[in-house]
């Protein structure tokens, strides 16, 4: 059940969007898929909805193959990241579109759209149209008309991507209580690994059209598979060829046989976090993230000589 | 509701203020140029069309000859019009979204009923559509003349209205439609079409009040004869070469306040479609 998509390759002219993907997705899962732009993730969520045809493979929801299916009969919610709200409709008529296509009955209709802009804390707004909104408030509405023909699986094409920092915040950890309520198979499309992290329980990281790993938040941060997910996921800097997380780097002021001598350059004070860039010995900057606490019991000052350490370092063959 | 609307609507309001001069100068010029160009030119045919009475106005626009005109006039009006809306739209859709071999020259052949004086457009149609036709299409002197006619001078219009809209429309929003199990004709006419809709009004508004005035394309074509081919303008234009200037003046009011009606009604319309938009 879930989504399984196969081998799908796609192109665009030259361009190669996707490159023999394949991809299991569990039934009720949040998957998110992350990476840079033109890694061919939103690509993916498209040719789920049927919204790109792919040049070959296949795409399998809930055991049926869909591959050459239009979108229409496809059952998927999309929602996208410009909102694409039907602007000349109220927010009633947007989310009730799906269910009059469906010819459902006037009571049955009124009162799911009722139920679902409850949901989506829209219960005052079902007479206004889709100017009148915030944006946050649009995208709810996006996400109840999404719902309204309950579909089998969720499709979110960078959804908070065009809101306020504060406004993304708010909807992601509501967005995720949502899922926890009506577990509906989701896919959400994101190149901010923060997001993918903080909302998904399953993390797909692309780039240039493939797929790097696949594995929950915690997996993809401390395991990465290749050297792109290393550096995509998280901060990272370089100490004697191999890739650290900064925060996985110990200054001390005593050498002790596996330390590195270095002088520290610059001291940035970031409230709790307190950034050190330091040069080694043999002229290689590097970079660590000590507390403020750490950094006054070290009495750290630009020039002084101390020597760092790590046990969590990694190499890519 | 409706107050949150209009204070976020009147833009023009504050802001720079005058560029030129002060406020009220800037208003009073414009309101100037307006009435030099426009509006007394406009009051003077209204006034020459009264110059003998109420009765006398009443039966100039009465005369057999000029109802016959006016009729005429207003019919193929109405009739290209509607076949306007609908080609034009058409037309611009296949600009917009498709795409084939010469599209840049059609896409300018579009605009050649406006850089042509309608003149020689009436010349054109009358070589290819009148005696000795090399189409064997002879329409010349006859009511349907004066639609094909007044069809070319007005084409543009309802393209150029509608090309840039669909230009601009969302393709999201017709996805969206479609995941939502739209097929492609509810897609264009629940989503697509009330989009273009205020686009398409404003096309036909123009091209309703150039089909009621336009004289040049039409003079040639349709030879003219009373109570068959002679539209209002040509018939104002003939009572001129007659002497009679207030029948023609009275006839001219007709038209102008038909303009003007269609003019503000449309605007009305589409004031009302477009209140939601962004």
């Amino acid at each position: 059940m879930g989504i399984t998509v196969s081998n799908i390759s796609k192109r665009f002219g030259d361009f190669v969007a996707l490159d023999d993907v394949s991809l299991d997705i569990q039934n009720g899962s949040l998957t998110a898929l992350l990476g840079p732009s033109g890694s061919g993730k939103s690509t993916l969520l498209r040719v789920i909805a049927g919204l790109e045809n792919p040049d070959s493979g296949e795409v399998v929801i809930s055991g049926q193959n869909k591959t050459g299916t239009p979108p229409q009969q496809r059952g998927v919610g999309f929602v996208f990241q410009h909102y694409a709200a039907f602007k000349h409709m109220t927010v009633e008529d947007n989310v009730a579109f799906g269910l009059r296509i469906r010819k459902r009955s006037k009571d049955q209709t009124r009162e799911k759209v009722h139920e679902l802009l409850e949901l989506v804390h829209l219960e005052g707004f079902a007479h206004r149209y889709p100017s009148q909104l915030s944006g946050g408030q649009r995208q709810r509405m996006a996400l109840a008309r999404a719902l309204a023909i309950e579909p089998e699986v969720l499709l979110l094409d960078e959804p908070f991507g065009a809101l306020d920092a504060s406004v993304r915040k708010d909807l992601r950890a509501w967005l995720r209580r949502l899922h926890e309520d009506m577990p509906v198979t989701t896919v959400l499309v994101t190149h901010d690994q923060e997001e993918a992290m903080e909302v998904a329980s399953e993390i797909v990281v692309m780039n240039d059209g493939a797929i790097e790993q696949i594995g929950d938040p915690t997996e993809v941060y401390e395991n990465p598979a290749t050297e792109f997910v290393m550096s995509f996921i998280g901060p990272i800097t370089r100490l004697q060829g191999a890739y650290v997380r900064p925060h996985d780097l110990r200054i001390q002021l005593e050498p002790n046989g596996k330390t590195s001598e270095a002088r520290v350059e610059e001291l940035l004070h970031l409230g709790f976090e307190v950034r050190v860039h330091l040069r080694l010995s043999n002229d290689e900057d590097i970079w660590a993230q000590i507390t403020r606490d750490t950094a006054s019991q070290l009495d750290l000052k630009n020039g002084k000589t101390v020597y760092i350490v790590t046990d969590r370092s990694r190499s890519f063959g | 509701m409706s107050t949150a609307r209009s204070s976020s609507r009147s833009p023009g309001r504050s802001g720079l203020g005058g560029i030129f001069g002060g406020e009220a100068l800037q208003r009073g010029t414009v309101l100037m140029y307006l009435s030099l160009i426009v509006l007394i030119p406009l009051a003077a045919v209204v006034w020459t069309s009264g110059e003998e009475g109420w009765s006398g106005f009443w039966a100039a626009i009465t005369a057999p000859e000029g109802m016959a005109a006016l009729r005429l006039t207003f019919g193929a009006a109405f009739v290209v019009t509607a076949i306007n809306a609908v080609a034009g739209t058409l037309i611009a859709w296949v600009l917009v979204r498709d795409s084939f071999w010469g599209q840049g020259i059609f896409n300018s052949v579009i605009d050649l009923p406006f850089a042509l004086p309608t003149i020689v457009a009436g010349l054109t149609l009358l070589a290819l559509y009148g005696p000795g036709s090399p189409v064997g299409i002879d329409i010349a002197y006859a009511p349907v003349a004066v639609v094909v006619a007044l069809l070319f001078v007005s084409l543009p219009f309802v393209v150029r209205a509608v090309q840039p809209v669909l230009e601009e429309l969302d393709t999201e929003m017709e996805e969206a439609a479609a995941s939502l199990g739209a097929s492609r004709f509810t897609i264009f006419r629940r989503i697509i079409l009330p989009t273009l809709m205020p686009a398409i009004l404003g096309g036909s508004g123009l091209t309703f009040a150039r089909s009621l005035g336009e004289f040049g394309a039409v003079v040639l074509v349709t030879g003219n004869i009373a109570f068959e081919t002679q539209v209002a303008s040509v018939y104002i234009f003939g009572q001129i070469e007659g002497g009679d200037i207030p029948a023609a003046s009275a006839v001219s009011v007709v038209l102008l306040a038909f303009s003007l009606l269609a003019l503000i009604g449309l605007n009305v319309v589409q004031g009302r479609w477009t209140r939601h938009e962004e």
